[in-house]
């Protein structure tokens, strides 16, 4: 099984530590593999903390999340959640 | 390998922070952070048992920071995130398994290979669009550190393990580093960044040890086992120097020691002026080792006692009876002659190894000294408890640092009360009538010094940061360091505001910061009618003798010229003009700059 989801980052700071942390610990929750990409480049791992800072995403960018796995679907749709609920940030 | 006998003579110069001049050869410690790594050839057992060492050190890393976690105080808890941003790095892929590939890959020890992908990682962050997100590179580096420390508790050669009589050359030397050094194989110290006040400055000065620090580019110019000469009084080195320049440096060290020795005979004299002023001579100290040297040199008294070593120097906060027993010695020693203990003067990021302190953009303005203890009033009673305690077996004066109103001093005090009536209820000695005072330091509380001599016993100068605030320039910063300067009119007339103050309310004004010790501003201090000079002990014999040249009506007529001037090099040159001819002694030393600072 396998997913795909174009998401739009839309909190002030972007994919920063916090924000890419939380992304980390969602993934972890689920057996699926999480993959991002952005821009046609070569995809990254969603459970790498690392790897998700490096994608370099700020305000306004848009990645598409690839997840692989029996739970996929539940895992994008949790991920769509912390996208558009701006990582729980304040405003 | 260099031939020695042809010798480059490569000069550089840098800042002389401890004098003294040696020759040996350099041990370059790595060039941006301070630990040695080396690579190194393995075989397959080897190999697999690195890795198995590696891994190790990771879980280790993780158990600390989930301890750490565990350990926070309510007051900071909503920054734990950070904390499992750190857990989550150390099980990155980038980090974990590329760490691993090149340990099986390229047979190279695990501090090399750690090392190796962090150089990966940077450059990746390197390419982050968005500066917020660029930044987190200094959690990467942070976790990696904790890693590096925790495999060199097992294998790493580290600085603790320095075997060869050697001159240490690095970026920058912090406070950890410095306490694992075997001191005893250390010769003298070399650093690219680093001014008169920096940690390297203060350590290798307690040790008598020569060093130069802002040489900007000498861990790119040194190798590995080059022959150096290292000026501690000029602060000048020189790279694979020829045999007449070795000959001339042994020369010249031998006429300093000749002439050290003249003054420390006489630095038992009473510090008074030629018309009969008595000021008090005292010494800055940072470790128990140095008191009985103190004495020797002459001191009458600790005016200073930086307390953070101990704080720095173990992996935990000392315990209270760690610190009662340090603060009870020295204090039993220079009895019946005062001590002053400074409370804690460092930030939470240096205490707490908790990375939201480290993250300040600006620490100089940050959380530290008092704003740190009245943050954190745990470790602060801890202190003043060991202090009050050690109180009983001398003569201890209690000082609170970077006071910058008087709601902090009776803040601090408060809790000092509070920690005394503790004391009695637990039917625990202490001198109940301890002094407080408040050190002079920032700027604001030279402005209220009025308002704060009616609350406290005594002030303490401290010249070293009170420029710093007072004329905006960091002193570690090589592009600004020029300008600051002791004798811009604004920092002398701040200091005269807060001799008068102090004089007003009738309670005694002490100066601890280098201008205490500097033979240029001895003149001036006694013209201002300080009570209390508290300098670095070399520089004591000196600054005694020179006392005993001048004469207290003079420096107040002089005072009165200097406060009429209005450029900084006015006052310098009419300074210089009026000390030079007081120290001959230092004018055969071939032109050289007069060392500002003595060891015995």
């Amino acid at each position: 099984m396998e997913h795909t989801k174009i998401l739009k980052i839309e909190n002030d700071l972007g994919l920063h530590g916090r924000a890419a942390a939380k992304v980390v610990e969602l993934s972890r929750k689920y057996k699926s593999k999480l993959y991002f990409k952005k821009d046609g480049k070569k995809k990254i791992d969603g459970g790498n903390i690392l790897s998700i800072l490096t994608l370099s995403c700020g305000k306004g960018t848009e990645i598409e999340a690839r997840a692989v796995g029996e739970d996929s679907k539940e895992l994008l749709d949790e991920l769509d959640l912390l996208f558009r609920g701006k990582f729980g940030e304040p405003k | 390998m260099t031939d020695y006998s042809k010798g480059e003579n490569i000069l550089m110069k840098g800042i002389a922070v401890s004098p003294g001049i040696v020759i040996g050869k350099a041990r370059l410690v790595d060039r941006s952070k301070q630990k040695i790594i080396y690579q190194y050839l393995i075989n397959e057992k080897e190999i697999n048992r690195e890795v198995e060492r590696f891994e190790e050190a990771l879980e280790l890393t993780k158990e600390q920071i989930t301890n750490l976690k565990k350990g926070m105080s309510e007051s900071i808890r909503q920054h734990s995130f950070i904390l499992d941003t750190h857990l989550m790095i150390v099980d990155d892929n980038m980090i974990k398994d590329a760490t691993r590939e090149i340990i099986l890959e390229e047979k190279v020890n695990a501090e090399w290979a750690l090392k190796k992908s962090v150089q990966q990682i940077r450059q990746l962050f390197e390419k982050i669009d968005y500066e917020y997100i660029r930044d987190r590179i200094n959690d990467v580096e942070n976790v990696v550190e904790r890693i590096l420390r925790n495999l060199s508790g097992k294998e790493q050669d580290s600085l603790s393990e320095i075997n060869d009589r050697v001159i240490i050359v690095a970026h920058d030397l912090s406070p950890t580093d410095t306490s694992e050094l075997n001191t005893s194989m250390v010769m003298g110290f070399m650093t690219d960044v680093g001014g008169k006040t920096s940690h390297t400055a203060i350590m290798a000065q307690a040790l008598k040890i020569p060093a130069v620090v802002g040489l900007e580019s000498v861990t790119r110019k040194v190798q590995d086992g080059n022959l150096i000469v290292v000026d501690g009084y000029k602060g000048e080195i020189v790279i694979n120097p020829d045999d007449d320049t070795i000959i001339a440096y042994q020369e010249k060290e031998l006429y300093y020691q000749k002439y050290i020795s003249s003054i420390v005979r006489l630095s038992h004299l009473p510090p008074e002026t030629t018309d009969g002023y008595r000021i008090s001579v005292k010494a800055n100290i940072e470790f128990l080792e140095e008191v009985s040297s103190a004495k020797d040199n002459g001191a009458e008294g600790i005016g200073l006692y930086r307390t953070e070593y101990l704080y720095l120097s173990g992996k935990e906060i000392p315990s209270e009876n760690k610190l009662f027993n340090d603060y009870k010695q020295v204090a039993e020693i220079m009895a019946p002659a005062p001590v002053t203990i400074r409370t804690l003067d460092i930030g939470g990021d240096k205490l707490m190894s908790f990375q939201e302190f480290s993250k300040e953009t600006n620490p100089a303005l940050g959380l530290r000294a008092i704003r740190f203890c009245l943050k954190e009033p745990g470790v602060f009673r801890s202190q003043l408890r060991a202090i009050l305690r050690a109180s009983v077996y001398g003569n201890i004066r209690i000082m609170f640092p970077m006071i910058s109103g008087l709601q902090e001093f009776l803040n601090a005090r408060k809790i000092l009360v509070d920690v005394m009536n503790d004391l009695e209820k637990e039917k625990m000695d202490f001198d109940h009538e301890i002094k407080i005072g408040a050190m002079i330091e920032i700027p604001s509380a030279v402005m209220v010094a009025d308002i704060l001599a009616r609350e406290v016993d005594f002030f303490s100068i401290g010249t070293n940061d009170l420029i710093q605030y007072a004329l905006a320039i960091d002193r570690g910063n090589e592009h600004v360091a020029f300008m600051y300067d002791p004798f811009h009119p604004a920092v002398i007339r701040m200091i005269v505001q807060a001799v008068n103050a102090a004089r007003e309310a009738d309670i005694e004004v002490a100066m601890c910061g280098e201008m205490a010790g500097d033979p240029y501003c001895t003149s001036l201090l006694l013209g201002m009618g300080i009570d209390e000079l508290s300098l670095n002990i070399g520089a004591i014999p000196m600054q005694k003798k020179l006392i005993r040249s001048l004469s207290k009506k003079e420096c107040e007529k002089d005072l009165k010229s200097i406060m009429k001037m209005t450029t900084t090099e006015e006052i310098r040159k009419f300074i210089v003009n009026k000390t030079d001819p007081l120290m001959p002694e230092l004018e055969n030393m071939d032109g050289q700059q007069i060392p500002m600072v003595f060891t015995a």
